[in-house]
């Protein structure tokens, strides 16, 4: 359209085509090469170089001062029975079942804030106030929150006539605790991006529907699923990426990992092991499981998403 | 008619639910604030007193002795400001050069950075911590500050996104007028993509502000702590005496900031994350 094709190299087109080494060309590219050096430079120091030292190191018996000896596979077969790694991982995962919950109430929410009803600005801002919160002193109040004696949770529990446990003092409601807290923090967020994905919608696939006779489950399942569904699949990645280096809740709330370690992360006994102990190669082991665990969720998920869409 | 009414009525209940889900998200938040006017009799009434008789500010005066919360407000100031900063700078100048500019590999180079995203940090945090503690930077602001000020590759992919839709003819223009590329970048490129680079920005200094694993690991001084490990400390040190109104008031202190300047960008701020997510 607008590409005029005189021979002056500047007026091609700056895409994919190969360009000619004009005097103009190498100037754009060195001034491109400076312009991008800080953060490859920043790449290779602060993460290539790390990572693969991460790796290194994983195999070795290292304590962080210097002695470093190879270990071969060592560190990966003491995982196979490390009991405090099975269970800081089975409780990684178990505080995974917040995420689909939180995803189903914040969409419920943001279809209701997508409705005519008054005052939905304030609605908004409410819910998104404990995403902005910082979640150190968050979780400091929601431990107090969880006291067994004077906590909210538990006077709440009480006007229903419910006697509330020691949430974090015991092992069977101490992950509960935390699910629900994460659930709080995190629903401003969802909600937010569904609401914005909803108002994207065009009105009139509804009112086909509704000329279509259809009823408000089938609305929802045919319309309102699918065009929210690049938005349910963001977040689920986001949400399984952060849920599985949950550390800062754990590390205020159950300073020791929960009674019998039951609310121990993966990160937290990194933490422990590479920062307490100083056992830093096998620290390095487990956070090289956590990478390639990380890495093949995310790669399953882009799997499912590429399979539904076609079946759309 | 009829459906106007079901409408009406479906709209009355999800109003009253809606009330209700905002009650349960904002009750723990008055009940901290509640607990930091409290005085100690108070905090373990039955049944609770969710507004105070009288009101103790006291503890808003104390805990500026209980702690090192000036110099933990001063540190995360520091770090948040310092990477944001020159992060922004850096990160912008290099979406720049992504989406516009020529360059052999540009795209397998972006890749390779885009990678880095997939990376947990758990998984560089002890070869880094390493890297550092030989450079005799532990238990300084250093390790916090000088990683990110290289750029941020989540801000290089967003720019990158924003400026790819910004049609070529603008930078043909300049080159012809003889403009350096660093200008064509401060006089064209960053006035045009000021708003998403604000959208980024607000996000990116929300995460740095509320960090915690990163400071917990090299600060360990009283007068070096971020804001964040001075609650945490403050809660694991106060608890013990049951001193409930002292940590809340803090927690209330270290709250508030994002809160002041959520409340008084509400509106780009909802809606730079509301266009973040939908391209994301």
């Amino acid at each position: 359209m607008g590409k005029q094709s005189t021979d002056v190299s500047i007026n091609k087109p700056l895409g994919n085509k190969k360009p000619k080494k004009s005097k103009l060309y190498k100037k754009e590219s060195r001034a491109a090469l400076i312009f991008i050096l800080s953060p490859v430079v920043g790449y290779l120091i602060f993460t290539l170089y790390p990572f693969l030292y991460s790796i290194y190191a994983s195999f070795t018996t290292w304590n962080g001062l210097g002695f470093q000896e190879w270990n071969g596979l060592g560190n990966y077969v003491s995982l196979l029975t490390d009991d405090y790694f099975h269970k800081s991982l089975f409780n990684t995962l178990y505080m995974m079942i917040g995420i689909p919950i939180g995803l189903i109430l914040s969409l419920l929410l943001a279809m209701g804030l997508n409705r005519r009803i008054p005052g939905t600005t304030t609605f908004r801002v409410i819910y998104y106030v404990p995403v902005i919160s910082s979640l150190a002193a968050i979780s400091v109040l929601w431990q107090w929150a969880y006291n067994g004696d004077y906590g909210l949770v538990n006077q709440f529990l009480g006007y229903l006539g419910i006697d509330g446990p020691n949430w974090l003092q015991n092992k069977n409601t101490v992950k509960p605790a935390l699910v629900i807290m994460t659930i709080w923090k995190g629903l401003g967020m969802s909600m937010l991006l569904y609401l914005a994905a909803l108002q994207s919608v065009p009105k009139m696939y509804y009112e086909a529907a509704d000329l279509d006779g259809a009823n408000a489950f089938q609305r929802f399942r045919h319309i309102t699923w699918p065009m929210v569904k690049p938005v349910t699949f963001f977040l689920v990645i986001t949400n399984i990426i952060g849920g599985a280096q949950m550390f800062t809740e754990i590390n205020i709330m159950t300073p020791t990992g929960g009674p019998e370690y039951s609310s121990a992360t993966v990160v937290f006994y990194i933490w422990q092991k590479a920062f307490t102990n100083l056992q830093m190669g096998y620290a390095s082991a487990m956070s090289v499981v956590l990478g390639l665990i990380i890495f093949i969720v995310t790669l399953i998920q882009f799997r499912l998403n590429d399979k539904s869409s076609f079946e759309m | 008619m009829s459906q106007k009414k079901t409408t009406r009525i479906a709209n009355i209940f999800i109003f009253i639910a809606l009330c209700i889900g905002a009650v349960a998200m904002i009750a723990p938040l008055i009940w901290m604030l509640s607990t930091s006017v409290k005085q100690r009799t108070d905090v373990f009434a039955l049944p609770p007193v969710w507004i105070p008789e009288n009101f103790n500010w006291g503890k808003y005066l104390e805990i500026w002795e209980a702690g090192p919360l000036l110099s933990g407000i001063q540190n995360s100031l520091i770090i948040s400001l310092s990477v944001c900063i020159v992060g922004t700078f850096t990160s912008s100048l290099a979406a720049f050069a992504f989406a516009k500019l020529r360059l052999a590999f540009k795209n397998v180079i972006f890749l390779l950075l885009l990678s880095a995203m997939m990376i947990p940090y758990p998984s560089l945090m002890i070869p880094q911590f390493s890297m550092f503690s030989s450079m005799g930077w532990v238990d300084t602001l250093l390790p916090l500050i000088v990683p990110p000020i290289f750029g941020n590759i989540v801000m290089v992919f967003f720019l990158r996104q924003y400026l790819i839709n910004v049609p070529n003819s603008i930078i043909e223009a300049a080159k012809i007028d003889g403009c350096s590329f660093f200008g064509m970048f401060t006089k064209i490129i960053f006035p045009l993509i000021r708003p998403a680079v604000a959208a980024q920005l607000i996000l990116w200094f929300m995460g740095v502000w509320n960090d915690y694993l990163a400071p917990i690991i090299y600060l360990s001084s009283p007068e070096k702590l971020t804001i964040q490990l001075v609650i945490a400390n403050f809660n694991a040190t106060y608890a013990i005496q049951t001193d409930y109104p002292l940590i809340m008031a803090a927690s209330v202190i270290a709250l508030l900031p994002m809160l002041i300047v959520f409340l008084v960008f509400q509106k780009q701020i909802i809606e730079s994350i509301a266009i973040t997510g939908v391209k994301g």
